[in-house]
């Protein structure tokens, strides 16, 4: 199980916008009557989107009140799963995996350009603040280990110098570009195509 | 090796585009009205002849799981749930289906929600796939745009909707029930059964349940017949799986193969052979990190289906195969694996919650060899305290690839960890052990 703790320092209230008010319904409206609060989770992401990548326990009170349930069901489900960031992360956040699959493949020398680069420890945000990176658990792209997320991007096929050259990019404040940086196209074997022929370069 | 023409996935590495016209190209939603108009019976017992098994881990008969819904639509609607909550380290099929054959998978969807009499399909995918996840919600509104699904699904007289719940990083939410709680907006953590979903789902109503590359194959079963795909692979293991080759191989890759394929055949001829040559090799993971490890000497002759690598007492899975070479610690493998699983544990069993984190902490001090002799054998204990003592499989899948690593490697783990406890090694020193305790002969 994984500990979450949320934030010491926390705003006084919370509100969607009205963007995020349109998307709250629509999401609502997938689920038969009754059971909104089965949109606990999307609304949830709303939030976090809204506010800078990271949900205060206001905007859980927020939401409980516009979902009809209680709040300490909300704040359950905020701590359950670890993709809800209840502490200020950077604006670029990253998540490299470490599981085995990318570990062996050298996801540790990833960790060490993030610890040159963003900060030395973990969840901590980078000197001007707009970083920030953590180990996350297998992200379900092993072919392509090893590989690192960055807000909802994956970037894939990397080593220590192309790691290094994105966290760059991102400190600069620019987005780099996904995918694999071996230039090898989705997940095919690299150089050694021996099927679906006909189809490549089609 | 499989030919091209009876290769399900024709757009597996995006050959061809994602799109609805170029799906349509390759054969999807052609006659769909045609095969639905066919019958519920008719399509439950080719998918039954097919002898097609869940391609999310188990390996349940599909057609017999369809079975098990209620004939009659009752006061409570029948629902259909896709999991496509892909957490498996090793695993990433389901990615590639949802990015590039979404429509697979949506025709799927139809003719499968036709089968068990469902009007509403979740697709619940990982938080962590949501660019895919938009790709897949394209598709889906392209379909409802051309009237292949919504009221009148592809003129079939059958309603449809289809919606995109999203996960939010939890590995436990790919158990069937644990998924259920998280779309009824709870903690993802397993259910008691009976009452199986079939029966009591989504909302205590019957709903079914299916992995994304099951459903994605079964217009093209149908369309091809449950005889083509059932002459694929061997008896009771057929048609064709997507293998995830990952590790330590020279060209890691999806590709999809026969059931029943030999292990080195996917290793040497797809993946590029492992890194260092095959003598290099010291273990597979052939189905995902739930599933004991093989050693070399056995990968010779393995071939990769769900009944031949049970009795090599591992498993199919996912078939998510992760090479290990020699230039790899393997206790270090495993206790990162252990990690994952304490990391992942939803905390609602006490010997899963608790157990997970023994196992990780004792394997870390087994790969730095400070372990004592005897908590080799204390480690097995506790892989077997966990198994069987869990509400969910997750207690299982925690536990096997421990056991794996103590079956076929237990002598690389003696090397390391020779210290002995203090009772034999200081016994001279009266006032520290209980002096009954002491080997009288020694």
């Amino acid at each position: 199980m994984s500990l979450k703790r949320p934030a010491k320092e926390q705003p006084g209230s919370f509100e969607f916008n009205s963007s995020s008010l349109d998307d709250a319904n629509k999401i609502i409206a997938k689920y038969p009557k009754g059971k909104q609060q089965s949109a606990v989770m999307a609304l949830l992401y709303i939030a976090q989107r809204q506010n800078n990548n990271w949900i205060p326990l206001a905007a859980m009170k927020y939401i409980a009140k516009i979902l009809d349930m209680p709040y300490i069901k909300v704040y359950e489900v905020a701590t359950f799963y670890s993709m809800y960031n209840l502490s200020p992360v950077g604006k670029y956040f990253v998540q490299v995996c470490t599981t085995t699959p990318c570990m062996i493949r050298g996801a540790n020398k990833l960790v060490e350009a993030c610890k040159e680069k963003i900060s030395e420890k973990e969840s901590e945000l980078s000197p001007d603040k707009s970083c920030s990176w953590m180990e996350v658990e297998c992200l379900g792209a092993c072919v392509n280990a090893p590989m690192m997320q960055i807000n909802d991007e994956y970037y894939e096929d990397l080593n220590k110098e192309k790691t290094l050259e994105i966290l760059d990019t991102i400190l600069k404040g620019d987005i780099p570009k996904a995918g694999s940086y071996r230039g090898r196209v989705n997940n095919e074997p690299e150089n050694n195509r021996k099927t679906l022929m006909d189809f490549k370069n089609a | 090796m499989l030919k091209d023409k009876d290769r399900i996935f024709q757009n597996l590495y995006n050959d061809l585009g994602s799109d609805i016209i170029s799906a349509q190209k390759r054969g999807d939603w052609v006659n769909t009205k045609e095969i639905i108009s066919k019958g519920r019976d008719w399509i439950i017992n080719e998918v039954k002849e097919s002898q097609l098994r869940g391609r999310g881990g188990a390996g349940f008969p599909t057609g017999l799981k369809w079975s098990f819904a209620p004939k009659e639509v009752g006061s409570r609607p029948h629902y259909l749930v896709i999991n496509a909550d892909e957490s498996e380290p090793g695993t990433c099929k389901d990615r590639d289906i949802l990015r590039f054959e979404p429509h697979k998978l949506i025709e799927g969807c139809l003719i499968a929600s036709y089968a068990v009499q469902a009007h509403v399909c979740y697709i619940y995918i990982r938080g962590e796939y949501f660019i895919d996840g938009q790709k897949l919600q394209s598709a889906i509104d392209d379909a409802y745009e051309k009237k292949l699904i919504g009221k009148n699904a592809s003129g079939t007289g059958w309603d449809l909707d289809i919606y995109i719940h999203y996960g939010a990083g939890a590995y436990i939410c790919g158990e069937e029930t644990a998924l259920l709680e998280s779309i009824e907006g709870n903690k993802g953590q397993p259910r008691l059964k009976p009452p199986f979903p079939a029966l009591v789902g989504l909302y205590g109503c019957p709903t079914i349940i299916n992995n994304v590359e099951t459903i994605a194959v079964i217009p093209t079963i149908l369309r091809r017949g449950g005889k083509w795909f059932a002459s694929l692979g061997r008896e009771k293991n057929t048609g064709t799986k997507i293998f995830c080759i990952s590790g330590n191989v020279n060209s890691p890759c999806n590709v999809e193969e026969e059931m029943n394929i030999p292990l080195k055949e996917l290793i040497e001829v797809h993946a590029g052979g492992v890194v260092g040559g095959w003598d290099n090799l010291q273990a597979v993971i052939p189905g995902g990190s739930s599933m004991p490890l093989i050693p070399k000497e056995k990968c010779e002759t393995l071939t990769m289906d769900f009944d031949s690598l049970i009795t090599e007492k591992s498993g199919l899975g996912t078939a998510g195969v992760v090479v290990i070479n020699k230039d790899q610690d393997i206790i270090k493998c495993m206790a990162r694996i252990a990690r994952f699983y304490k990391h992942e544990s939803c905390g609602q069993c006490t010997p899963c919650r608790e157990g997970s984190g023994w196992m990780w902490r004792m394997l870390e001090r087994m790969a730095k060899g400070e372990a004592s002799k005897d908590e080799i054998e204390m480690l097995g204990d506790v892989t077997k305290q966990i198994e069987g003592h869990t509400i969910c499989a997750f207690g299982e899948g925690s536990s096997w690839p421990v056991q794996g690593l103590l079956r076929h490697f237990k002598d690389e783990i003696k090397k390391r960890n020779k210290f002995d406890p203090i009772v034999k090694e200081n016994k001279n020193i009266p006032y520290l052990v209980d002096q009954h305790l002491l080997d009288k002969n020694a």
